[in-house]
């Protein structure tokens, strides 16, 4: 009898696409594949742990998206969803792919692809909403820095958004959860991590970190915020269906709200 | 910056540009190459939502509010006493650019009152415009007002700096117009929609033959309307709008539900409500005309003027038009399949997709995401089951009321209500 295998590795996307490739090339017959550090094991099963291996991370990566540019985005976002099983819903849904003959695999009436696909598409949602809600403060050190805390990990997907748009000012934007950040030098965007001691939430009251004229746009903000809406029209429901509470601390518009 | 004097001029000039409801960011296409400030996001983004709900993506706000008109609709008019204040040009640069850097906006929407004449002010709008693109090297998204009357020359600067332009039509009816405001004449309106509209025409052929083209409105035009002020019915509203969309190429027509902001006999009065479950109705036959392949005259004609309040457009269609019904989701072609109440262009997708593999059943179409409480008298799939009797649509209609919840029902809903 093939005993089944559980793969560990070490939480990377390039460590999980390694783990695939392992899997494909050896045979494996995957039980799981889990994070070092929270697995679990089988009763029945042994134990491989993985090594991240660039080169054939990319050789997993290039065979996905020559299949489907669409599948490619959808293992990737899924991914970063960091649900607890979605390895091996990915390995599963990449077995299928791999499959298929031309390649375009959207059988949604399939329920790991209807998965997948619906866990990327609340990734890319959280992406879109981090875009739209990270509010940046100018330092002292003429930095624009942000701190955010997404429900998922969406820092890598929005860093060329970001690095786009504000190509003529320093900034830094810190996931307060996850505890890094991603930093523009004019050049590039690097990966830094912080040792944050206070986190800038839109409190009431000020941090001198902060130039002067930092919370007078901030008020003007404010301002505006108020006098745009309209109060016969008033619809707090629809108001946090866009705008969850979540994310309030750190919008400075709603700062008096928390 | 004179701050406390910006913030006062911002809260009155903000407060008076609310009632315009586009905050579209989308549609434009404009990179950031040279390093310099900004792009547009083509698929746009709301940075927040106002406590109505809807969405600031963009700095919206007047250049001033005096006006030399007396549109009996408007905030504004002449005759209104309230404060009046003017930005100077470099104040909504510098507003701008702030809240760019610090991504509360994604650009800027500038209207204005009217002050001496249409050109002067068109003329205003324009430098602002100009001022960020050539002097901060903005590249981030800007919406300019095409003021009733302005000439050609002034119409066609805008479109080299601007991303949309808009007139809004605000009535949807000529003989409207006049009763409420009478100084405006409607050729006011179309001459510079149509000049725009012609520009976009040419820039776009030009384009095909020398790439490096530079970009027109590249977001195009749109325009709006105010709903419940005059007496008007939907058919009136959504045939005008089909007028526009076909003559004029907009991208959007937007309904405003009339907030009363004037006490006026031709008017309905100060604290009546604002129209927001036909607003929603109009939006609603708006996408089935942009993107469900109807014409406006299979939903509303002659017979049919207005729409049903208490059914979505679509489904008040289908009722009407039972002999087309049932329809197969497994065979059906894509135009067909998007007539179905309770199917969704997104789920149209995802059936024409999934049925290559296999054949579908309310299991697969459940999940997909279709809301079958409405669909599943109009359609079958691989099932025994299916609605096997002879409904007639009144019946129908009741079931799926009953069956479902609507946050306006209690707007229309004959029924008394045991507790307040």
């Amino acid at each position: 009898m093939n005993a089944s295998t559980t793969l560990m590795y070490d939480g990377s996307f390039n460590g999980f696409l390694t783990a695939v490739f392992v899997a494909f090339d050896e045979k494996i017959s995957v039980a799981d594949i889990q994070k070092n550090g929270r697995c679990q094991n089988g009763l029945f099963s042994e134990t491989e742990t993985i090594f991240t291996h660039v080169e054939k991370a990319k050789r997993v990566w290039n065979g996905i998206r020559n299949k489907s540019h669409n599948a490619i985005s959808n293992v990737y976002f899924a991914f970063l969803s960091e649900t607890e099983g979605v390895e091996m819903l990915l390995f599963d849904y990449i077995q299928k792919l791999m499959r298929t003959q031309n390649g375009k695999y959207l059988d949604y009436s399939d329920s790991t692809v209807l998965h997948i696909s619906q866990l990327a598409r609340k990734v890319g949602r959280e992406k879109h909403r981090m875009e739209a809600f990270v509010r940046f403060q100018l330092t002292k050190d003429n930095i624009y820095f942000a701190n955010i805390e997404p429900d998922f990990d969406v820092l890598p997907l929005i860093s060329k958004h970001f690095r786009d748009r504000y190509a003529d000012q320093q900034w830094l934007i810190y996931d307060v959860k996850r505890k890094y950040g991603i930093y523009y030098n004019l050049d590039h965007v690097e990966m830094v991590s912080l040792n944050l001691k206070d986190i800038h939430h839109n409190k009431i009251h000020k941090s001198d970190a902060f130039v002067n004229g930092e919370y007078e746009y901030q008020t003007l903000w404010n301002d505006y915020f108020k006098s745009t809406g309209i109060i016969s029209r008033i619809n707090p429901k629809l108001h946090t269906q866009h705008v969850p509470k979540r994310y309030w601390k750190y919008l400075s518009e709603k700062k008096e709200a928390v | 910056m004179d701050f406390d004097r910006v913030r006062e001029k911002l809260n009155i000039l903000a407060d008076a540009a609310k009632y315009d409801v586009s905050c579209a960011s989308s549609g434009s296409n404009r990179t950031n190459k040279t390093k310099g400030l900004g792009n547009a996001s083509k698929m746009g983004i709301c940075h927040s939502y106002t406590e109505d709900g809807r969405c600031i993506s963009l700095l919206k706000i007047l250049l001033t509010n005096h006006c030399i008109y007396d549109c009996a609709y408007c905030v504004t008019r002449k005759s209104n006493d309230i404060k009046r204040a003017a930005f100077k040009i470099q104040e909504v640069v510098d507003l701008t650019i702030n809240f760019y850097r610090r991504n509360y906006i994604e650009g800027l929407f500038l209207s204005s009152g009217i002050f001496k004449n249409a050109d002067y002010t068109m003329e205003r709008l324009v430098a602002v415009a100009k001022k960020l693109r050539e002097e901060e090297n903005f590249n981030g998204y800007i919406h300019l007002k095409s003021i009733p009357g302005a000439s050609d020359e002034l119409m066609y600067e805008a479109g080299l700096y601007a991303d949309r332009l808009s007139v809004n039509i605000e009535v949807p009816t000529i003989s409207g117009l006049k009763l409420l405001a009478p100084d405006k004449k409607h050729e006011d309106f179309t001459k510079p929609m149509l000049k725009v509209k012609n520009e976009i025409v040419r820039y776009q052929a030009e384009r095909k033959i020398i790439r490096s083209t530079p970009k027109y409105a590249p977001a195009g035009q749109s325009t709006q309307m105010i709903v419940g002020a005059s007496g008007e019915t939907d058919k009136d509203i959504m045939y005008s709008a089909t007028y526009y969309y076909k003559t004029y190429q907009m991208k959007r027509v937007y309904y405003s539900g009339y907030v009363p902001v004037a006490d006026d006999a031709r008017l309905p009065a100060i604290g009546s409500q604002v129209p927001m479950l036909r607003e929603n109705r109009l939006y609603q036959t708006d996408w089935l005309l942009r993107f469900y392949g109807f014409a406006v005259n299979e939903i509303l004609n002659k017979d049919y003027p207005n729409l049903d309040m208490e059914v979505d457009p679509k489904l008040s269609w289908a009722l009407r038009n039972l002999h087309h019904f049932p329809v197969d989701v497994n065979t059906a072609d894509k135009r067909l399949l998007a007539r179905i109440p309770g199917i969704g262009m997104q789920s149209v997708q995802k059936i024409m997709d999934a049925r290559k593999f296999r054949r579908l059943n309310w299991d697969h179409l459940k999940k997909i995401g279709v809301a079958l409480n409405r669909a599943q008298y109009f359609m079958v799939c691989d099932s025994r089951h299916w609605e096997r009797r002879d409904l007639d649509a009144a019946k129908i209609k009741g079931m799926i009321l009953q069956t479902s919840s609507g946050k306006f029902r209690n707007q229309y809903s004959t029924q008394l209500s045991l507790f307040n």
